[in-house]
């Protein structure tokens, strides 16, 4: 049995621990407003280019012209995964569950006779790939310095990306993020992105395919595009991750906290019946003496 | 028919301008254009340079880097990096003309065939004429 001494350091220091856990939720909670906001103002601009480039797509897609970022290079041998986690752990199950959803499918295509590359983007999905995968490692990309991630992140990963594609690394890349819902939902996702698959979404643009003039034309636009679009499509997914992120940890963080009240109340319990015990010890002591006499 | 047409100019991290303009100035990659409301569909990839915003309530200059624009019932510009001129400074732009000056060395070292290079050339180039343009100096040796 703890003397009364221990209890009171444990529930001081479970109490500490709470005041952390308290403070990163509200720090999460400031950070994830931010990040959604980022990732909010970032939407437009990834809708439209999507528009631009599924007309686009649509109208050179099937031509033999078409450029290798858009049909691929035939094949499907060498597999190129993007996992994109967090630099900071502290955030509930949000790295596992991407890195889990990329395992998965690395296995999948294992079994399928296929080659699988890993680039890691974060340093916690790096390190839980590791033991299983680390000799598929190409790369890492390493954005802890970084503090708000901006469109020149995401041009640099799309950039290292590209120079490995044009190098002929690899046939296929699939990014790996997880699409922030809400606090407590964010779905860790797969998305190819080479070769690019544009699809008109919705149904507002059908039948109205506008005729557009292209200046230059329809090629050059589209070379010059693509590459735009990977990078445009993993700085989206940077933002979800973002605000995924930040969700994450401040329920992790909200469950912690509550966790650690629910601590101090069982240990304050036992600490008042411990007191209790040695007073009643104390009673019969000096009752019993009294007796004696 | 309509005087007025609706503009965006988006940056992939945020919406810089939505407004109802007159016409609209692009610095297109074949030559500057000027987009007037119901102005044929066009798509178009865009230079460095710079994008005028004539609205009713007056004229707003911005400095783009590249992108493109889609003229059709509205008009979007998506540009890589867009800034409203007053922002750019000398600091700012020579940042501009030194990542212009830096592809231009990269491309040079590792690009396979010239066309990369006269691109890279080319935007280097658009890049020190708009300094010039808007009064600020490139500090930089022309190729």
């Amino acid at each position: 049995m703890p003397s009364l001494k221990d209890l009171k350091n444990r529930i001081e220091s479970v109490k500490s621990t709470r005041k952390i856990t308290k403070a990163m939720q509200m720090v999460a909670a400031a950070k994830l407003r931010r990040a959604q906001d980022a990732a909010e103002a970032a939407r437009p601009y990834a809708e439209r280019f999507n528009g631009v480039m599924a007309s686009l797509a649509a109208s050179v897609g099937d031509s033999d012209a078409a450029p290798r970022l858009l049909a691929g290079t035939g094949k499907s041998d060498v597999q190129l995964l993007v996992v994109m986690t967090s630099e900071r752990g502290l955030c509930g199950g949000f790295n596992t569950n991407i890195v889990k959803l990329a395992k998965t499918h690395a296995e999948k295509l294992q079994a399928e006779g296929k080659t699988v590359k890993i680039l890691t983007v974060g340093k916690k999905g790096r390190e839980q790939l590791k033991r299983d995968y680390g000799n598929l490692f190409v790369g890492h990309v390493d954005l802890s310095e970084v503090k708000r991630i901006g469109y020149g992140n995401a041009q640099d990963i799309a950039r290292d990306v590209l120079a490995r594609f044009d190098g002929g690394e690899f046939d296929v890349a699939t990014i790996f993020y997880a699409q922030f819902r809400s606090v407590i939902a964010q779905i860790p996702t797969a998305q190819q992105i080479i070769p690019a698959a544009y699809e008109s979404e919705g149904s507002d643009d059908v039948g109205e395919s506008t005729l557009y003039d292209y200046e230059p034309d329809e090629e050059a636009i589209l070379a010059d595009l693509l590459p735009r679009g990977v990078a445009t499509q993993i700085f989206a997914a940077l933002l979800e991750n973002g605000a995924s992120e930040q969700g994450a940890r401040m329920s992790a963080m909200d469950n912690a906290t509550r966790n650690a009240g629910e601590m101090i109340d069982k240990l304050t319990i036992e600490y008042n019946r411990s007191r209790q015990a040695v007073i009643t010890n104390e009673l019969i002591e000096i009752i019993s003496g009294a007796e004696a006499l | 028919m309509a005087d007025t047409m609706q503009f965006d100019l988006v940056s992939p991290e945020r919406r810089l301008l939505s407004t109802e303009a007159t016409s609209v100035q692009i610095p297109g990659a074949d030559g500057d254009l000027t987009a007037m409301p119901n102005h044929a569909p066009l798509i178009t990839t865009l230079r460095p340079g710079i994008l005028t915003v004539e609205t009713a309530k007056g004229t707003e200059q911005f400095v783009v880097t590249g992108g493109f624009a889609e003229i059709g019932e509205s008009l979007s510009v998506l540009a890589e990096k867009a800034l409203p001129r007053a922002d750019v400074d000398q600091a700012t732009y020579e940042a501009l003309v030194d990542e212009a000056h830096r592809i231009y060395q990269q491309t040079k070292e590792t690009a396979e065939h010239p066309g990369l290079v006269d691109d890279a050339v080319k935007l280097l180039q658009d890049m020190v004429a708009v300094g010039t343009h808007i009064g600020l100096d490139p500090k930089q040796p022309s190729i």
